[in-house]
């Protein structure tokens, strides 16, 4: 491969790769931020036309996108914070040796493979629900009033089915990041006179600190874009109580089919997500360096 | 402080015994090797006295006090790892610190063994970066620096030498040396090269699987060693171990000699051979003689240069007072 010859060849062949992903990028972006400057209601399509940054101030002035901004942040925060410290406990349980620890693993990552929507009903329909859920049964035995969750809590209720459904995936990383773990170091710390809460403290979360950077990033990337679940459990309310912005922009282009205000909603998640990433990288990104 | 009394301490994993109850002391201020083959248990040996591994039966005691269920960090010794274990997100300062940290001390007392062990160990003029910024044998020196601040009992090395190229090996194991000689403390060592073994120690441990072979000094396993396996051990290059017709003439069943033992002519000699492979070192040369009728080949030491090419005859001549013999169940007699 480093042959002037060999180099260029290599640039034409992954030419058209590389074209197709930009076109497949570029297209959808341009899109969304043309119609965004378009007053564009499918109710009125044949009064189309450019409305500069009404849209935006339109979207931005509704008083359900602050709430939703709120919402999109507490939701991508709680899980994060759910996931990162029960990953760890996980991952530092299954780390011991056990018996069955094939299986146990196994059925610890198992609702990552389980599609979204189907675990949300699940836990809609099975766990939740006042009348015949799981825990209004058991609220029921202890002589307690079943609990609401999905109206009474329903951003809580949807951190709750979404840590479970990403807790695997953090719980898998920290655990390879711990097996990596060099014995001797933990065995130089017991001999050092390293209780084993020091030991955890000082060597082994230290270590962790580079998996724990890569799990904040990856799910923070997919967490601002949760919709499935809230589809399905709440429709993004009581009210906008469990809307966050993917939810929102859907409600405006596809509930109240308004596509030049759901595209504006759009740029405006663009940025959104684009200064946490910046926030991120600044908060923890030096950890990806060693 | 720093006598070390191993009372019939065995270890199995499972029904696998590693280690069949052994006894050994362990003088104050002496600078003790294991040695081995791999797979002895000599790395397990010594994980036992840090208290790393729990014995299956058997007491070990650290100045007469019945150390066998003490946990490691109250035994007062100290280990230097193989793999050095430094941990690689603190400095080198706070890599030291460490253990004085996690026993409290207070920060003046803690800075005044940091200086001193840095100033002991040259550490200074790195002492606030990271190991990973570190060359090997820097690494090994902050491994054992953060070793001697806890002023322990007893240093227990386990192989540190052996991730070192061979030139710093050599320095390391002059520094090593020298350490026990300024701070006098009981030091235990691991290893499978015997050179190490033989240059350091004050006494050797010969093992083998779990078995202790012999204990002495280097030179007494030198000149008499127990058995045909410490004999073919101890000694580089190994002693010629010839059995049969030859080894009878002597009244034995097998007998050895060392190739630095044998005089060797072009003329005239004992055993007639020719030479094979011949390695010249420039201080010493090694000949590989073959077809002499003994064994497959003799190996032979001759001081400084010596014209002999391969295919020439040779004649040998083993000295006739340093010839070991050894009866039919490998065992050394006089």
């Amino acid at each position: 491969m480093s042959t002037q010859h060999s180099r260029s060849a290599a640039k034409l062949m992954i030419a058209p790769a590389t074209f197709l992903l930009f076109v497949w990028m570029l297209v959808p972006l341009v899109m969304t931020i043309y119609y965004s400057f378009q007053r564009y209601r499918l109710l009125t399509p044949d009064r189309r036309g450019f409305i500069g940054f009404d849209n935006y101030v339109n979207f931005i002035d509704n008083p359900a996108f602050w709430s939703s901004m709120g919402n999109t942040l507490l939701l991508v925060g709680g899980v994060l914070v759910i996931t990162i410290v029960f990953g760890i406990l996980f991952a530092l349980l299954l780390d011991m040796p056990m018996f069955g620890q094939g299986i146990v693993r196994i059925l610890v990552i198992a609702p990552f493979f389980v599609m979204p929507t189907v675990s949300a009903l699940v836990w809609k329909n099975f766990f939740m629900n006042p009348v015949n859920g799981l825990f209004a049964f058991a609220a029921k035995a202890l002589g307690l009033q079943p609990y609401d969750f999905l109206s009474q809590a329903p951003l809580a209720s949807i951190i709750g089915i979404v840590s479970w459904q990403w807790l695997p995936f953090a719980t898998l990383i920290l655990l390879t990041a711990i097996q990596s773990l060099d014995s001797e170091q933990l065995e130089a710390a017991e001999m050092d006179g390293a209780p084993a809460l020091s030991r955890f403290f000082y060597i082994k979360l230290p270590h962790l600190s580079r998996a724990i950077t890569v799990v904040i990033l990856i799910q923070t990337i997919f967490l601002l874009s949760v919709f499935a679940e809230i589809l399905v459990t709440t429709n993004g309310g009581p009210g906008t109580a469990s809307t966050n912005l993917t939810y929102l922009v859907y409600a405006k282009s596809l509930l109240s089919f308004d596509v030049g205000a759901g595209s504006a909603g759009g740029v405006i998640a663009i940025i959104l997500a684009n200064i946490v990433a910046i926030f991120l990288m600044r908060a923890i990104g030096k950890n990806l360096d060693s | 402080m720093g006598r070390i009394t191993l009372d019939k301490v065995a270890k199995r994993f499972g029904d696998v015994e590693v280690i069949p109850p052994l006894d050994l002391t362990i003088e104050e201020g002496e600078f003790v090797v294991f040695v081995g083959p791999s797979g002895c248990g000599k790395s397990t040996l010594l994980r036992l006295i840090a208290g790393l591994e729990d014995v299956s039966g058997g007491q070990i005691r650290i100045d007469g006090k019945d150390a066998t269920l003490t946990p490691p960090a109250k035994r007062g010794l100290a280990m230097v790892f193989q793999s050095y274990a430094l941990y690689p997100h603190m400095s080198v300062r706070k890599n030291i610190a460490f253990p004085l940290k996690m026993a409290g001390m207070d920060q003046a007392e803690q800075d005044r063994r940091i200086d001193n062990a840095a100033k002991i160990l040259n550490l200074t003029d790195y002492i606030d970066r990271k190991p990973g910024q570190l060359s090997g044998g820097q690494r090994q020196r902050v491994a054992i620096g953060r070793a001697i601040v806890r002023e322990p009992a007893a240093f227990l090395f386990d192989e540190p030498l052996s991730n070192l190229d061979a030139a710093l090996r050599v320095g390391m194991r002059l520094e090593i040396t020298e350490l026990h000689s300024r701070l006098k403390t009981t030091m235990i060592y691991v290893t499978h090269d015997q050179v190490e073994a033989m240059t350091m120690a004050d006494k050797i441990v010969v093992l083998r699987a779990g078995h202790i072979e012999q204990v002495g000094s280097p030179l007494e396993l030198y000149r008499s060693p127990r058995n045909l396996f410490v004999a073919g051990f101890i000694g580089s290059p190994k002693m010629n171990l010839i059995a049969g017709a030859e080894a009878k003439k002597h009244g034995a069943a097998t007998i050895g000699i060392r190739p630095e033992h044998i005089n060797v002519s072009k003329t005239e000699g004992a055993w007639k051979g020719r030479v094979g492979v011949s390695e010249h070192l420039g201080s010493d040369t090694f000949f590989y003689v073959h077809d002499t009728g003994l064994v497959d080949d003799i190996t032979v030491r001759v001081p400084g240069e010596f014209d002999l090419k391969s295919g020439d005859t040779v004649y040998l001549t083993p000295e006739a007072d340093k010839i070991h013999r050894f009866d039919d169940k490998g065992l050394r007699f006089e």
